[in-house]
């Protein structure tokens, strides 16, 4: 029997397979095709303080190997959650992490605070990396001052396990991983969405209803993988991978560069069971190679 | 309803006209109890440039042949593949996906109309509502006599009523300009088509008193209420064609 546990922080993971948040709701939607419990862990779409409607339609487009998004955060906010999916979800025997994000700090803080009180959500992933609102997201997570601001504040009223998703947005990743471990993170969960942007030829108008949006996929698994390398060299806290996985194989390449963890995102939309397929393939490949415990190759080839 | 995903076996594919065929499917399972407005994601196999699955309605069941029929327009690289599937060839489906039609009350008169493709959750509509007893008629919009299709298919749930805009056939317009609305009663239209058409024919029963219920198409990843893609602007706020629609009621629409 192979050991597939890894700890985040005194987050105990049964197995190292997450799902990446707003690519498998509130795990709810899943439950007709996988038992969401078998996996180690679900990251809950993002959340607000207050109901966000998210941006018109066009929200999609389809590109090679990938996919662009500019859902812009659209959930029914804390009081919604707490109310009516928290009591639901709390059921699952699995670790529920919930995705916070705000425009202003203080945003960020009410909501650790609150979430702090929830007795089942071991962890949240503070998320300053969303590229597709107009404030806050992805401007606190491109700015060394703010990136180090928001994470201190976070840490200073949230006790359990922290994790900070960062963005790929930026020209040095190692540097807002460092930052994130300095201001007293448990972990950094890399890469959110890489910016980009299409044109409609027909049309000859921009694909999305926000010009830009965040791109996601098989497309962007060689990006992520150099900067989760990167990311694991420069600190000692767990980093969680995430990028384009698609395949057993997709995640041990994430294992190999030093992630502790990986979470599946786009894949999900395609294959509704490959989370579950993909811990299964993780499990054989160990198995295969010899290996009795996953953390024996976590950041084989930095040694 | 359980969404599953499993695979189908193409029994046939039958090309319509330049652009657009139906596939005929053979599931491994028996069919569960679909409803009339539901439709599937298929996946596109052996390119990675179609990476997400295509959202299709459900054109018809039989649950004795345990065959579905998927009504197809080639728009992209996606269903250009779909339309080179052949006899034999295995395709793996996400469904039910989605809401349905809505049942009226007996005796309700139902006018279906379709533009185009949009004919394809129409078909399976029809005859549902036919076996519960009710007698819905047709009205069907093409360009011209070319584009055509679903004709003898339909006219087996009740009257074909025909426009095309150049006039080679049926009455010469669109579909609200046929004289069959001013000559009949109906209280309830179920409509699928282009949206400039949706919105014609949903302006037209706003001003007639009449229910209107449309089946919208909207670019989406999942399929199945996560990538929050799909949204329709309604009075109720963003809602997912997905799980929300695809059938919405024009009077919840901000259109």
């Amino acid at each position: 029997m192979v050991n597939l546990g890894v700890s985040v922080g005194d987050l105990k993971l049964k197995n190292p397979v997450l799902t990446a948040s707003g690519t498998f709701g509130y795990g709810t939607e899943f439950d007709d095709f996988i038992d969401v419990s078998s996996l180690g862990g679900i990251i809950l779409k993002g959340t607000t303080m207050e109901p966000r409607e998210g941006n018109p339609y066009p929200r999609m487009a389809e590109t090679p190997s990938g996919m662009l998004n500019t859902v812009g955060l659209q959930n029914k906010g804390i009081d919604y959650f707490e109310k009516n999916i928290y009591p639901v979800i709390s059921r699952y025997d699995t670790n529920i992490i919930v995705n916070i994000n705000g425009s202003y700090i203080e945003d960020y803080i009410a909501l650790a605070e609150r979430i702090n009180r929830l007795e089942k959500i071991p962890a949240i992933e503070l998320n300053i990396s969303c590229p597709n609102v107009k404030m806050g997201g992805m401007a606190f997570g491109t700015n060394p001052g703010s990136a180090r601001e928001v994470t201190r504040e976070v840490r200073s009223v949230y006790s359990k396990v922290l994790i900070v998703k960062l963005s790929p947005n930026v020209t040095d990743i190692s540097d807002f991983a460092r930052i994130a471990e300095e201001e007293g993170a448990d972990s950094v969960s890399l890469i959110n969405t890489l910016l980009g942007m299409a044109i409609d030829i027909k049309t000859m108008r921009p694909a999305l209803s926000t010009v830009t949006g965040g791109l996601s996929g098989p497309a962007v698994k060689p990006v992520a993988l150099r900067m989760v390398w990167q990311a694991a060299k420069a600190v000692k806290i767990p980093v969680i991978g995430i990028g384009g996985i698609m395949s057993a194989g997709d995640a041990i390449e994430f294992f190999l560069a030093g992630a502790s963890a990986i979470q599946v995102g786009t894949a999900s939309f395609v294959d509704p069971q490959i989370s579950v397929s993909i811990l299964e393939g993780i499990q054989k490949y160990l198995a295969e190679k010899g290996y009795s415990d996953i953390k024996e190759i976590i950041g084989l080839i930095n040694r | 309803m359980a969404k599953r995903i499993e695979d189908f076996t193409v029994k046939e594919n039958r090309r319509l006209n330049n652009d657009l065929f139906v596939l005929e499917l053979t599931g491994n399972n028996y069919l569960p109890s679909l409803k009339p407005g539901q439709f599937c994601q298929v996946k596109i196999e052996g390119n990675p440039e179609t990476f997400l699955r295509r959202p299709i309605s459900i054109h018809d069941v039989d649950y004795e042949q345990n065959t579905i029929k998927l009504l197809v327009q080639i728009a992209g690289k996606g269903t250009k593949k779909l339309s080179s599937l052949r006899q034999g060839d295995i395709l793996n489906i996400i469904y039910p996906l989605g809401n349905s039609f809505s049942l009226p009350a007996e005796n309700t008169q139902i006018l279906l109309v379709g533009g185009g493709c949009g004919v394809a959750p129409l078909l399976f509509l029809g005859k549902y509502l036919k076996s519960k007893g009710y007698k819905p008629d047709v009205l069907l919009g093409f360009r011209n006599s070319d584009r055509i299709i679903e004709y003898d298919e339909c006219s087996g749930i009740g009257t074909v009523y025909l426009t095309t805009e150049d006039g080679s056939k049926g009455e010469k317009g669109f579909v609200t300009d046929h004289k069959v609305l001013k000559d009949h009663h109906f209280d309830h239209i179920c409509c699928c088509g282009p949206e400039s058409m949706m919105k014609a024919v949903a302006g037209y029963c706003l001003k007639h008193g009449i229910e209107c219920e449309v089946s919208l198409e909207h670019l989406m990843a999942c399929g199945f209420g996560v990538c929050l893609c799909c949204v329709v602007n309604t009075l109720n706020g963003n809602l997912c064609s997905c799980i929300d629609g695809p059938v919405f009621n024009t009077k919840e629409l901000k259109w």
